[in-house]
């Protein structure tokens, strides 16, 4: 029996510690947002946060996510700055990669006391989008941090 | 084609789908029990008394939009209020089928091109039964009503009934078969932007794609499969797989050895366990040198004749100047990023198969093949497609689901691992190519030969589609089909030009991928005119203009590109500009890249490229602009990296980090102009790719002085020019 703490909620799931935790949230918790994309932590796409961090959860083995603070695509608010730049942009276009690009960008707006588009723009290689959304990418992290910079960060 | 939607379908029959299936955004998958209860998919729309309208959308949503752009049609001949308009993904069916592609299939950037008139004839005919129902309820003249924004008002006696109540009450009217359409300039949807409808739920998480399907008591299932073309199980550890916890079955099956679990992950640790060990397949000496020199090869044995010049061999033998040319691009993998994946379930006396796939109807009948019952017993619900790019057209995976239920009697979804996504993709077809061409004494064309050796695309899954040894498909960019609208030619007007073409028999499966063979050829023929034009020492725009005019089309793509770019003008120290154009699927795509070069390392920037398209009308501008830029980025991912890597009789590239796509940090700036066009509406998934990466060799070659025949220009292929030159 593996403890989890996902958007706020307890889990208790009966999986082996190895399993990665992607496939926990996917199969076990119904928790489809995150995506799977390489199961090797190079395209991104399963990126959730982890006590706050961008994580790739496809290389998290579950057993190592316990008693952490985890946060899915789902458990952002729905009118977390991103999500609400993400829909002013018209970001996604397949939208597959999207949830790992969101969970991303807003770990990287909550983790700087003063977010600089430029400085999240430049940290995103390493999450993968196969329509060539980038454009879009950029100009929804420069809307987000706009949002945050009007309205305060939320907690 | 003839409209035929029936009175009965159209209103009544909608009626009784009252509330039914909708959700905030109006799509969920529909399963089929639900689609028994006399589903007929009939009509592209219905009006429910709730008030609500909602489209059936024939093509799958890949990601370009077509939910909402299909779904503005509608509502604008309907004279429908946006806010009332919710969409379903239509089923498999004979009705949806698409009139260019003659299937249900996305595919050929042909869903706006293709359904454009359908759905307006059907929105005007919705319009004119609800003005003739409330004209009739009201007993005044239809003349005097007017349907507007979900109402039909008749301002005289200031009444006004909602679309909803009408499809309630309304007694029945015949359906015009011929209904008159709205002028252009009384669209109040079709060419301004929309908000996409499938994006809030795409940026909530809330999306289905297919990889999230659920079926109560669903298998997962992976496969072990071989790691060379041809290649058969000589043993594997059944034991020791069906001894992994979770395991349910082990089946061999043609694809190779499935195991089927509860959880992926026992799937998973149970395909480990296999051990499988292969023989050496059917050609175990082939690799990435090996392709090569087999291409090579096979330029010097005759072909088919798809274009004869009788004069084109003297007017070659007499030119003042001959250039000739060998180029080659390899294989490249489709990488959508939602790998193939599909949940099936064969039941007692019906089959659902759940897919992200292009082609519903395809799905249908070979799921209805494999699980052994009629085609309308077998249901097929498209999720949504986390890419689509031409591999989804292919039912591959819907054959493996369908199989493993039929086998353990459950519901199984297949999912493969992105290592068996790119190893056993169908690709890119690589292709090689020999040009010769002939200047006269002024620089002008005077004859163009041209060989090309490729795969044929259509050799397996559709053998009637090769006459004499020709597959038009492979070709496009070069040649289209007779007859064919949809201009997937050289746009060139060329004296004396002769066209071979051999069909490549290596083992390498290959399927269309975003603008089938443009994109290779038109790299070629784009490279190939921009040596001619430096060899005839002319400006390459000039020389393509001097080309194009008869073409107004491409012609005008290309004279807006070129003066947008400011082609001709200084440019920045170290900076180059290449110019390409191309023209298929309907539409007229013109780049300009703007590069430059670090001859230390080999990697080549791309710093900004300047579109110009001519698609017609531009039904959703900023989804067709989404569609450009993306287009511009896959096919530039292609110009500068991608390449699959092949070693022992297979493919040797398996995951992201052996074949890497282009990240944020490497896009240009683009810059995108749609040209006001009045002219047939062309398809605008596609054209964006072929151009990129003829513009970047062209700015490449402008740069350097060095000509590249080959793609990827990646650094080690750059790096080798340079030295080769020097």
């Amino acid at each position: 029996m593996v403890s989890l703490n996902v958007n706020g909620k307890k889990y208790s799931i009966d999986v082996q510690e190895d399993v990665p935790l992607l496939w926990v949230l996917r199969d076990h918790l119904k928790l489809t947002g995150t995506k799977y994309g390489c199961g090797v932590g190079e395209c991104g796409n399963c990126t959730v946060h982890i006590d706050g961090r961008a994580q790739r959860s496809c290389v998290v083995p579950v057993g190592d996510a316990k008693g952490k603070k985890i946060t899915t695509i789902e458990g952002l608010p729905k009118d977390h700055p991103v999500k609400r730049a993400w829909i002013k942009e018209q970001v996604p276009q397949c939208g597959y990669c999207q949830p790992g690009i969101i969970m991303q960008v807003s770990a990287l707006i909550g983790e700087s006391k003063s977010p600089d588009p430029d400085k999240i723009v430049a940290a995103m290689d390493d999450v993968l989008c196969r329509c060539g959304s980038y454009p879009r990418v950029k100009r929804g992290i420069k809307t987000a941090v706009e949002i945050v910079r009007k309205e305060g960060k939320r907690s | 084609m003839k409209l035929s939607i029936s009175r009965r379908d159209f209103l009544k029959g909608s009626v009784l789908a009252i509330g039914a299936c909708l959700t905030p955004f109006g799509t969920r998958l529909l399963s089929g029990a639900e689609m028994k209860n006399g589903f007929k998919p009939t009509v592209w729309y219905e009006i429910t008394p709730n008030n609500i309208v909602t489209v059936w959308i024939p093509s799958s949503e890949m990601g370009q939009g077509t939910w909402t752009t299909l779904a503005m049609i509608v509502a604008d001949e309907l004279e429908a209020d946006w806010k009332q308009i919710r969409i379903k993904q239509a089923p498999a069916g004979e009705a949806f089928k698409n009139p260019i592609t003659r299937d249900q299939l996305t595919v050929a950037s042909a869903s706006v091109r293709g359904y454009y008139d359908i759905l307006r004839k059907a929105g005007a005919a919705g319009r004119m039964m609800l003005v003739k129902i409330a004209a009739g309820q009201w007993k005044v003249p239809e003349g005097e009503c007017r349907a507007q924004k979900g109402f039909v008002v008749h301002k005289k006696s200031g009444r006004k009934l909602s679309y909803g109540k009408l499809a309630e009450k309304g007694p029945a009217v015949a359906v015009p078969q011929e209904p008159t359409l709205k002028k252009e300039s009384e669209f109040t949807y079709i060419g301004k932007t929309m908000p996409r409808i499938d994006i809030p739920d795409k940026v909530s998480g809330a999306a289905v794609y297919g990889i999230d399907v659920s079926v109560p008591g669903m298998l997962y299932a992976s496969i072990a499969r071989p790691p060379a073309y041809g290649a058969k199980p000589v043993s594997f550890d059944e034991k020791a797989a069906g001894a992994v916890k979770g395991v349910q079955k082990v089946a061999p099956i043609p694809m190779g050895i499935a195991v089927c679990a509860d959880s992926l992950d026992a799937a998973w640790k149970g395909r480990d366990a296999l051990k499988v060990r292969w023989d050496k397949g059917a050609l175990p000496d082939m690799n990435d040198d090996s392709i090569e020199k087999h291409f090579m090869e096979e330029l010097d044995k005759p072909g088919a004749p798809v274009k004869k010049a009788a004069g084109a061999k003297e007017a070659l033998a007499s030119a003042a100047k001959k250039v000739e040319a060998v180029y080659f691009v390899p294989a490249v993998a489709h990488v959508t990023m939602e790998p193939m994946n599909c949940t099936v379930h064969v039941q007692k006396d019906i089959c659902d198969v759940w897919a992200p796939t292009q082609g519903p109807l395809v799905a249908k009948m070979v799921a209805s093949q494999v699980a052994g019952m009629p085609p309308d017993k077998v249901f097929v619900h498209t999720s949504l497609l986390g890419c689509g790019l031409g591999r989804r057209a292919a039912p591959d995976f819907v054959v493996e689901g369908t199989i493993l239920s039929k086998i353990t009697g459950k519901p199984v979804k297949v999912i493969w691992t992105r290592e068996e996504d790119i190893q056993h993709d169908i690709f890119r077809a690589p292709t090689c190519h020999r040009v010769k061409a002939g200047l006269d004494a002024e620089g002008r064309l005077t004859a163009w030969s041209h060989k090309v050796v490729t795969a044929s695309l259509l050799k397996d899954i559709y053998p009637a589609g090769v006459v004499n040894g020709i597959d038009f498909m492979s070709l496009w960019g070069l040649a289209d089909f007779p007859g064919s609208p949809d201009n997937n030619n050289i746009a060139y007007e060329i004296p004396n030009f002769d066209l071979e073409y051999l069909i490549d028999d290596l083992p390498i499966p290959v399927a269309p991928w975003r603008s089938v063979q443009n994109a290779p050829n038109a790299f070629i023929t784009e490279s190939f005119i921009d040596e001619l034009a430096h060899a005839a020492g002319k400006d390459p725009v000039a020389f393509r203009l001097n080309l194009l005019k008869n073409n107004m089309r491409a012609r005008r793509s290309v004279e807006v590109v070129a003066e947008k770019a400011g082609w001709g003008k200084a440019v920045p120290a170290g900076h180059a500009k290449g110019i390409a154009q191309h023209s298929c699927f309907g539409s007229y795509v013109a780049q300009v890249a703007d590069i430059s070069v670090n001859e230390k390392n080999g990697t080549i920037k791309v710093h900004k490229v300047f579109a110009a398209v001519d698609c017609g009308l531009a039904v959703n501008p900023d989804a067709l602009r989404a569609q450009i830029e993306g287009g511009i980025i896959m096919g530039l991912s292609t110009t500068l990296k991608e390449r699959v890597r092949f070693a022992n009789g297979g493919a040797k590239s398996a995951n992201l980090s052996d074949y890497k796509i282009l990240k944020m940090s490497e896009i240009p700036e683009i810059e995108v102009h749609v040209i006001k066009s009045a002219e047939k509406i062309g398809g605008m998934g596609e054209p964006p790719v072929p151009p990129v990466a003829p513009a970047v060799a062209n700015a490449f070659f402008k740069a350097t002085g060095v000509r590249i025949r080959r793609l990827p220009l990646d650094p080690a292929t750059v790096m080798e020019a340079i030295r080769k030159k020097a």
